[in-house]
């Protein structure tokens, strides 16, 4: 008996004892009748070659650990960001546990969001009394501002008509008569959850422009995206508006609903773009987007108003800052302060500093479309080389897009892109041409095991990790961040490969 | 300020009547079933359950997808599951429950991988066979030595009219028999993940004992063998609880699910008892394994000291002397630890209160082990629940206890503001809301990371676990100290 009082041993440890390695070999000889050790590490080491990539990237039906979820989680992400509203999914329930499930193990935060909880009788009927019901329940008992609609694949696949059932729960009394209602239709089977993300948006913006009238102000618009790093992000955004006397809104602003103090109150909404905002955000001249693949549909609407629009690719490092604050300069007229131009030039000291460490380096990386271009751009401003760059909700003109940016640098000309492929097709790339680092979220972790790549988490979603979406990953300061990450791991590397005493000892260097 | 127990009913029914105010009155009607007052001698706790949920206001509760994939087949080790339909459902659930195994992934073990038909608009509107069976062809060729596979139906399946069972049919005759399960568990059907356990436990009867003659025929029984049923492997448990078995001088044949592999499955009806852990997602299997094989089966309780020991004698007396003998032995072997563990746990957490809300056998299971801890339990409630769960409840709890079935967000937000107990024990959804009012907390399916809970080794572990949530110095702090 190995279990102690004084030092209590959980799975960590305790499985490591002699009793249960014993049991474990006993079982699997005895009961489980696997396959022999040797026919395991001979397929295992096929796995490992070229032979096998080539039949891994000739699958045309099977997905094998995608990095990508579907459109309503985007749509819950997209509604949260609003006052006081509450997410509704019409379709079946497990849904919604599970999107509440996936952002509460990222943000480490509560994910308040209802179901019209269909069953049987809904799919043979339609779901028209689910929605009477279900919005009359979320009106009365979680008092939203707004209740934004969205839909399963369930409902979608039956066809239910949101117009149609709201109108009717509306006239039913359900919610009062000038109640908003936004909604979205965000079928799992298009798209992902960036997509989700683009239609919840485009479905509460035009909740409030349509039909209005625009009177054009100075005020700009603002779209984060789908992002992992919503929190800091946002709030970093926030920032640098302030100091660049820019009037702008946020649209969709969860950055304080997925970060609530805990001071004895359970605050199920918390601030987020107003409803009075959100209407007046017609007038504004432009809208800028952070991401322009979770916005297409959004910023062509938007464009359609009259206002400007422009759509950046999740930018990250000096360049793609610079970019960014000219562009609001340049649309509101208001100047770079020094402040950030200060910022800037501790960005730049930084990697003068660090790049050293960064340069040559070979990186293979893997996330939403609009992360990779902005990491990718980044990556060859450090002087490293991306040399895989893989998005499963990524499409054709992504990845001429980012072919194009490759082209762009020295540093990119080695890279393949990989649209619409998964993690296990990363895994063949990862044994048969290795790189240095793999940026990705934390299912990334079973590559770093196969493949011995260590692993960066830039992404989403990170489960494994801690507190990392309060940190920026925008702005030069938010790039900063993003720099140190990379050379944290890098460091650690370098640690963990020198240090065998009368093996390695040389270079387990305390200066670095 | 301690209530008596007339005075705690009066306060629950209260509570019960102002959380029910906040409802439409159709609603507060349904919702009024689903929630009671324990009164001791009842035969049950008074509530309803699985029944529908009410929409808009915010279950707890998953789907029968959930139930089959995410609990039953999902850990079965050597077989690789197909989350069938979009690509969400495999998304959300992948590797989320800590049903730890042993084995090389990838290659002969697949648990923490995600294979999904990731359904596109053509594959709705043309129907996903085609797809399903050249699925099938890139598994077998890719991942050459898994042992079978499972068609986890999610909810357009059902919609669109596939015949997932004629294509796993076909493909296993191709394959030269392997076992291809398809399972019916698309997310609508039921009321929660109660049915897609049914639906999971069926599909074992039907495509992997119906369907296979002896294919161990090797395999040389005892009289001492058993399985283990309902146990997930959540943090190790399963391995925890083997431990015990195998101590005793029982032989454990097979797991089920966690850890298992599809032969162990297939060996179960040579067992001479089937133990049962989780009777709310494999009471079906068992019961089939009694009618059809004549194997009995046994629940048994392995949270905390004296349920653990109830439950080895329980199982003993199924069997000769040498296992009366050797699970005295075992209860006696433990004897100091356990003792040691009380001694040091217990003076931090007596009379401590807990409120519960869990699924499958926990929202009553884990009682006598708080208790063991001289804490008590004030209030619980099943997310999928059956009367046979509520009736077995009444085993457990006392007189006076808040029972809530199928809670609603704002049914459990209330009753934990009013009861203020000690500890909330819950999921995931319900962990951050309960810490943010400063409430202490653990989740009680995924054991928040930490376990194993079952077993001897387990009981040290939950009231280590207990301890450092409830005596958390940060509970302190949530009081800003110039604001009175």
């Amino acid at each position: 008996m190995s279990q102690n009082t004084s030092n209590v041993l959980d799975h960590f440890n305790l499985f490591r004892e002699p009793e249960y390695t014993e049991l474990f070999e006993n079982k699997r000889k005895n009961f489980e009748f696997a396959h022999p050790d040797q026919k395991i590490a001979e397929i295992r080491d096929w796995t490992k070659t070229w032979e096998y990539r080539e039949k891994n990237f000739g699958r045309e039906a099977l997905t094998v650990n995608p990095a990508k979820a579907c459109q309503p989680l985007g749509a819950v992400f997209a509604a949260i960001g609003f006052e006081s509203t509450m997410p509704f999914v019409h379709g079946s329930q497990g849904c919604v546990a599970y999107y509440r499930s996936h952002f509460s193990r990222h943000f480490k935060e509560p994910t308040s969001c209802v179901s019209s909880s269909m069953t049987e009788d809904a799919a043979v009927f339609g779901g028209l009394n689910n929605m009477i019901d279900g919005l009359a329940n979320t009106y009365a008992m979680y008092k939203p501002k707004m209740i934004a609609v969205s839909t399963t694949c369930m409902a979608e696949v039956i066809g239910d008509d949101l117009n149609g059932f709201i109108s009717t729960a509306r006239e039913k009394g359900s919610v009062p008569a000038d109640f908003d209602v936004p909604y979205a239709h965000t079928p799992a089977f298009v798209g992902s959850h960036v997509t989700g993300y683009d239609n919840a948006l485009k479905g509460i913006v035009s909740h409030f422009w349509e039909g209005k009238e625009r009177t054009p102000n100075e005020k700009i618009n603002f779209i984060g995206g789908f992002d992992g790093y919503t929190v800091g992000n946002l709030r970093e955004i926030k920032r640098i508006f302030a100091l660049m006397g820019v009037d702008a809104t946020i649209l969709a602003d969860n950055s304080d609903v997925l970060d609530t103090p805990a001071d004895g109150e359970f605050r199920m909404y918390d601030g987020g773009t107003t409803l009075e905002d959100a209407k007046l955000a017609l007038n504004a001249k432009a809208t800028i987007s952070m991401q322009q693949y979770c916005t297409e549909k959004t910023l062509a609407y938007i464009a359609g108003t009259g206002q400007e629009t422009v759509a950046l690719n999740h930018p990250v490092g000096v360049a793609a800052t610079d970019k960014f604050l000219m562009e609001v300069s340049r649309v509101t007229g208001k100047a770079i302060p020094t402040e950030l131009e200060k910022e800037r030039g501790r960005l730049v000291d930084a990697i003068a500093d660090s790049s050293a460490h960064i340069h040559g380096k070979k990186f293979a990386l893997y996330g939403d479309p609009d992360l990779m271009l902005g990491l990718a751009a980044f990556l060859m401003e450090l002087g490293a080389e991306p040399t895989h760059i893989l998005s499963t909700n990524g499409g054709k003109e992504w990845e001429e897009q980012v072919k194009a940016l490759l082209a762009s640098s020295p540093f990119g000309k080695d890279c393949h892109v990989y649209a619409g492929k998964d993690l296990w097709h990363m895994r063949s790339l990862l044994f048969t041409e290795p790189v240095d680092f793999l940026i990705g979220n934390t299912y990334g972790k079973y590559l770093e095991r196969d493949t011995g790549t260590p692993l960066i988490r830039i992404g989403f979603p990170i489960f494994d990790r801690h507190h990392k979406h309060r940190y920026p990953v925008w702005g030069y300061q938010g790039s900063m961040n993003a720099l140190v990450t990379i050379l944290d791991k890098i460091f650690d590397e370098m640690d963990k490969n020198t240090n065998i005493p009368s093996k390695t000892d040389y270079s387990f260097d305390i200066i670095r | 300020m301690s209530l008596t127990v007339e005075q705690t009913k009066a306060r629950n029914q209260e509570l019960i009547k102002e959380v029910l105010e906040v409802y439409p009155e159709k609603t507060a009607k349904r919702r009024a079933k689903h929630l009671g007052v324990y009164e001791e001698e009842k035969p049950d706790c008074t509530v309803k359950s699985n029944i529908k949920s009410i929409p808009g206001v915010m279950t707890i509760r998953g789907c029968a997808y959930a139930g089959s994939k995410g609990v039953v087949w999902g850990p079965i080790k050597d077989m690789i599951h197909i989350s069938h339909g979009p690509v969400g459902c495999g998304q959300y659930s992948w590797a989320a429950r800590r049903n730890y195994y042993i084995g090389t992934t990838g290659i002969d073990s697949f648990v923490t991988m995600q294979f999904t038909s990731d359904f596109q608009e053509k594959d709705i509107v043309f129907g996903g066979d085609k797809k399903l069976e050249k699925i099938m062809d890139e598994i077998e060729d890719l991942f050459p030595l898994n042992k079978g596979i499972t068609v986890q139906s999610e909810c357009p399946i059902g919609l669109i009219g596939d015949d997932i069972e004629a294509v796993s049919k076909k493909k296993s005759k191709e394959f030269g028999g392997k076992t291809i399960v398809p399972v019916r568990c698309e997310g609508f059907r039921g009321v929660s993940q109660s049915l897609g356990h049914h639906i999971a436990n069926d599909a074992v009867r039907d495509f992997v004992f119906d369907k296979s003659e002896d294919k161990h025929p090797e395999f040389v029984s005892t009289p001492y063998d058993v399985a283990i049923i309902g146990d997930y492997n959540i943090g190790g448990d399963a391995w925890a609880s083997r431990i015990l078995l195998e101590e005793m001088g029982l032989r454990v044949i097979a797991q089920w699910s966690g850890d298992g592999s599809i032969a162990e499955l297939e060996n179960t009806p040579k067992a001479k008892l089937n133990v049962l852990h989780c009777y709310r997602s494999m009471n079906y299997i068992s019961r089939h394994m009694e009618e059809k094989y004549g194997i009995p089966w046994v629940e048994y309780n392995f949270f905390g000291p004296s349920k653990i020991e109830a439950s080895l004698r329980e199982i003993a007396s199924h069997f000769d002397d040498k296992i009366k003998e050797g699970a005295e032995k075992v209860i006696a072997k433990y004897k100091a630890l356990m003792q040691g563990v009380i001694d040091k746990y217990k003076p931090r957490l007596e009379g401590k209160t807990v409120m519960l809300f869990v699924g499958g056998l926990r929202p009553r299971h884990v009682i006598g082990a708080y208790e063991d801890l001289g804490m008590n339990v004030v209030g619980t409630g099943y997310e999928f629940g059956h009367n046979d769960d509520y009736q077995r409840t009444t085993h457990y709890v006392k007189d006076g206890t808040l029972i809530y079935d199928d809670v609603t967000g704002y049914e459990f937000e209330k009753f934990v503001e009013k009861v203020q107990p000690d500890l909330v024990g819950s999921g995931i959804k319900e962990k951050y809301v309960f810490q943010k009012m400063g409430v202490p907390f653990r989740q009680m399916h995924s054991w928040d990371y930490s376990g194993p809970y079952h077993g001897y080794d387990g009981f040290a572990i939950f009231a280590r676990d207990m301890d450092m949530a409830i005596n958390n110095p940060v509970w302190g702090l949530t009081k800003t100290p110039w604001k009175k």
